[in-house]
């Protein structure tokens, strides 16, 4: 570090950014995600729009100091629209060696490394896989490095709280984010009363963090540190006026789908085993009893889907959630469940495959097994989540759908959004229009396979109504009477119809917008799910560049909107991004015979802008 | 929920459908049918508040022959449809129907879960000890050795006793039924109802195609006196139609014998009295075989405790009571901010 001159320290006052992204790596005891989450609470309270990703491993606590056990959490918050965690960190903050080895690759040329300088023992080094200490051999040069003994300072500072070892080296991702704070002029107040709250009945640990806390702030308060450092000022976004939280996808999934329950007028069930990255909808709905959820934890997947399958039958409304194997295993009930004609919610939060492949890693690999992986001819509805707020209108959408039709209704989701946190304008459930289910009561001319002549979804008659019992299975039914059948010429029949249901909701979904840009023209990329964001961006920059690109993004993905063909065809090129190798690709050429482009990507990580507006103009340019 | 005016009282009758029974002739289901809508005439069951549940395999194929709701579903999984539509609507009452193949083999572990969970369903398990449906396959309760066209050389397997499962599972009800018994069936079926939380009945059910008097040791009704014992609560284990035997605990081998009234000065009061409470006794008494001893029927063993149906609604409206359900301010929870 040298000393700078006062005029130095002049120039080097605080820089105005439009956005930033920042970037907390450390060992999976190091606290990051609280870290990152705490620092996401307080800078949407001053009015950034941002996006986080949090990036963590599968091992609930590997071995200290390893690059296995390292986790992150990422943060991109800005005066400008944010919709994704960005591509590249402008300050990534470290914690142990490790995460610098497993990080530093992401970061933009010439960022800023905060590294706690104390971890960096021979010992941590050699357990992170380094041959010689990066901070002496040249290796980060491109780089703007802030070397602070973190361990030691906040050792220091929580001395006098009389913490045991470890309980004090818990205390310095505290210490790290008091500095992150005062480097971007956030207050410190939200996340004092928050530790206050979290540990009330431990006032020693709650007083020794924010003694950490306040000594970062005041660590860049000083006047050596501050000729060094350097600050940034943010301006607030400019959002539609109202109230607003931070949400994830999880939560606002849960939600949704509860409010869709309450806009129906039924009772929700849900029935769910335990799976990452799919169990805080399990945690959230549990913990919402008042309302009169029911959730069961089942033995396994397979009771937890039939579980819910049987309170539909019984009159609720039955959900499940799972991840990419959990549905594998769910997919004979849901063949039930269509047989049946059942009303029935289930969720995948999908994560990177095949088998157990990365249980923390995102991927969009589900949409065959979604749109066709049962046996028979099942076909059901299909609805994806794009962003971590659109789950709460996902939800109520497949309630709508599921009742209307009685239908299974799959939501995919993935694990980027499902975790990723942004702001969010709390909704009015008093705008939406409520869709009360009416039960069938009419024992006249009854049978449990009668239709509704326009939707051809059945009736839905509950156990306890007089007059209306009848027994329903996975054996065909007649067409007429919905007794077993074993007619050749009723199975094609109710083959058919069953089909025709589902196609028929086309007619009742709206139809495909488009998210920037205008029908025609030279381009348009296609996405579902999470890559909402990514392409977003890409798209807004090459337009601003003058290129003739659009977006379009779909929420349905079956049915598909019934204009979604001919909008497609009106474009010289199409791009399918998402993250498998050519699932809605697939799709959509066996639906509209058309010759898509495919742009895919399976790391586990999700797109980044710049890959998608370097494919834009590798497309433009191949055009030239 | 529409409830009638006045309760109506149902026949055996009232209980059936207009389906065509498509079971084998001589097959033991037509017994065991006839014997519950017995059993659900006898207790004032109705046929709007009642749902059978059963998954795959002969015996499941019960519910399209009552007149009740009924929901036959995938192999092995009814006990967790069943519990979805308890824990739905704990009022209506809930059967379960399953076979030595549906609810040991593939469904075994669900049906450890809801015994061990005790949710208020009475399952009937139709013990046939073959798979019928699929054409004479060995299931897991075959006997060793028995010749089938996947065991050509004879099982290999060893089989399970289903009421010892039960019991190692944690069941609080378990019983035993014949299914041509049908004087001693409704009576079983009735106590297992009247019992909040799981109930599980095994009834020996004979397959006329594929396993043909695989249980006729003891079912016989010439022998049955000598070859059965019906357990009843505080009577002692006496059976024999000639020489009066009974069943006695052998506190050295800690085991149970059959021994004969009048021979080694063998009184009554040497007879174990039945008390179906007590677990321990229960385990001994379902693992008696033929033809060493008598094979044990009626209520093996019946120790209730709070079903899971209760405890879940107990939770629920603790919860409710505690907490205004108020949808806004469950939106609002953590921290918000205004943008004007």
């Amino acid at each position: 570090m040298s000393d700078l001159s006062p005029q130095q320290v002049k120039e080097r006052a605080i820089q105005e950014r439009e956005s930033i992204v920042v970037r907390f790596a450390g060992d999976s005891g190091d606290g990051m995600q609280l870290t990152g989450a705490q620092f996401s609470i307080v800078t949407a309270l001053e009015g950034s729009d941002l996006s986080t990703f949090p990036d963590f491993p599968a091992e609930i606590r590997a071995p200290v100091g390893t690059t296995f056990g390292v986790s992150a959490f990422q943060i991109n918050f800005g005066s400008v629209e944010i919709s994704t965690a960005g591509d590249e960190p402008d300050v990534l903050v470290i914690m142990n060696p490790a995460a610098l080895k497993v990080n530093l690759a992401n970061l933009r040329k010439g960022g800023m490394i905060i590294l706690d300088d104390g971890s960096f023992s021979d010992k941590n080094l050699k357990k992170a896989g380094y041959a010689t200490n990066p901070l002496d051999d040249g290796s980060l040069s491109h780089y703007d490095v802030k070397r602070i003994d973190i361990t030691r300072m906040t050792v220091e500072t929580v001395k006098e709280f009389g913490l045991g070892n470890k309980d004090s080296l818990r205390c310095k991702n505290m210490w790290t984010l008091g500095l992150v704070l005062w480097m971007f002029g956030r207050k410190r107040q939200p996340i004092i009363d928050g530790l206050e709250q979290k540990f009330i009945n431990k006032p020693a640990i709650a007083q020794a963090n924010i003694a950490a806390l306040n000594a970062g702030h005041a660590f860049g308060e000083t006047a050596e540190m501050s000729s060094n450092l350097q600050r940034y000022h943010i301006t607030k976004y400019e959002e539609e006026p109202g109230t607003y939280r931070t949400v994830n996808g999880n939560q606002s999934l849960s939600w949704g789908i509860l409010a869709g329950t309450q806009l129906a007028g039924l009772q929700l069930f849900l029935g769910s085993y335990p799976i990452t990255p799919a169990s805080p909808l399990l945690h959230t709905l549990s913990g919402l009893k008042e309302f009169g959820v029911i959730t069961f934890q089942a033995e396994d997947e397979i009771a937890a889907i039939c579980s819910a399958i049987g309170a539909s039958f019984a009159g609720g409304l039955g959900m499940t959630t799972s991840s990419g194997p959990g549905i594998a295993l769910k997919t004979e009930a849901i063949g039930l469940a269509i047989s049946t004609e059942l009303p029935l919610i289930v969720v995948d939060i999908q994560r990177a495959g095949p088998s157990t492949g990365l249980p923390t890693k995102t991927e969009q690999s589900d949409l065959y097994q979604a749109v066709w992986g049962r046996n028979g001819d099942a076909p059901i509805v299909v609805l994806s989540v794009s962003n971590s707020t659109d789950g709460f209108d996902v939800g109520i959408e497949a309630v709508r759908l599921a009742t209307k039709y009685m239908t299974p209704v799959m939501i995919l989701s993935d694990g980027y959004i499902a975790n990723a946190s942004e702001p969010w304008k709390i909704p009015d459930i008093t705008d939406y229009e409520p869709f009360p289910v009416k039960f069938h009561e009419e024992p006249e001319g009854f049978h449990p396979f009668l239709r509704n002549p326009e939707t051809l979804a059945r009736v839905w008659a509950k156990p306890g109504t007089e007059g209306l019992m009848h027994r329903i299975g996975g054996i065909e039914k007649d067409y007429d009477s919905g007794h077993i059948s074993y007619d050749a010429v009723n199975h094609q029949k109710m083959t058919d119809v069953r089909r025709m249901k589902i196609e028929n909701i086309a007619n009742d979904i709206p139809l495909q917008d488009i998210s920037q840009g205008a029908a025609g023209g030279r381009i348009a990329i296609v996405g579902w799910g999470s890559t909402y964001g990514a392409i977003h961006q890409a798209v807004k920059r090459a337009r601003k560049e003058g290129s003739d690109v659009s977006h379009i993004h779909l929420r349905h993905i079956w049915p598909l909107p019934k204009n979604l063909g001919e909008l497609l065809k009106s474009y010289d090129k199409v791009i399918v991004a998402e993250m498998n190798v050519g699932q809605l690709n697939t799709l959509l050429r066996s639906q509209y015979l058309l010759d898509t482009i495919l742009m895919s990507k399976v790391t586990g990580q999700p797109f980044k802008i710049s890959e998608i507006t370097d494919e834009i103009s590798k497309i433009l340019g191949d055009d030239k | 929920m529409n409830k009638p005016a006045e309760i109506k009282k149902y026949s055996p009758k009232d209980f059936e459908t207009d389906q065509e029974v498509r079971w084998c002739p001589g097959c033991g289901d037509y017994a065991i049918l006839k014997g519950v809508q017995m059993a659900l005439s006898n207790t004032g069951s109705t046929p709007e508040n009642t749902v059978f549940v059963s998954g795959i395999g002969c015996s499941s194929r019960f519910p399209y022959y009552l007149s009740t709701y009924g929901f036959h579903t995938i192999h092995g999984r009814a006990p967790g449809f069943a519990t979805g539509i308890k824990l739905t609507n704990p009022e209506l009452e809930v059967w379960l129907i399953t076979g030595d193949g549906d609810g040991l083999s593939i469904g075994g572990n669900h049906m450890l879960h809801v015994l061990r969970r005790n949710v208020d369903i009475q399952i009937m398990l139709f013990n046939n000890e073959i798979y019928g449906l699929t054409k004479g396959q060995y299931s897991p309760t075959s006997k060793p050795g028995l010749k089938t066209p996947s065991s050509p050389l004879g099982s290999i397997d060893s089989p399970l006793s289903p009421c010892a499962f039960a019991l190692g599972a944690g069941a609080r009800f378990v019983a035993r039924g014949i299914d041509t018994s049908l004087k001693e069936l409704p009576q079983t079926l009735a106590r297992a109802k009247e019992h909040k939380g799981a109930s599980f009945v095994e009834i020996f059910q004979n397959c006329i195609v594929y396993n043909d008097n695989v249980f006729g040791e003891f079912t016989e009704k010439k022998t049955a006196k000598d070859t059965q014992i019906y357990a009843r609560h505080g009577e002692k284990l006496l059976f024999g139609k000639d020489i009066p035997k009974g069943i006695r605990f052998n506190a050295e081998k800690f085991a149970l014998e059959v021994v004969t009234i009048g021979e080694d000065g063998i009184t009554e009061d040497d007879i174990l009295v039945h008390d179906e409470t007590n677990r321990h006794m229960a385990v001994m008494l379902c693992e008696m075989e033929a033809p060493d001893f008598p094979v044990v029927c009626g209520v093996i063993y019946c120790n209730p405790l709070e079903s899971y149906d209760q405890a879940v609604h107990y939770q629920i409206n603790q919860a409710k009571q505690a907490k205004k359900a108020d949808f806004k301010a469950l939106l609002h929870s953590g921290r918000t901010w205004v943008v004007t």
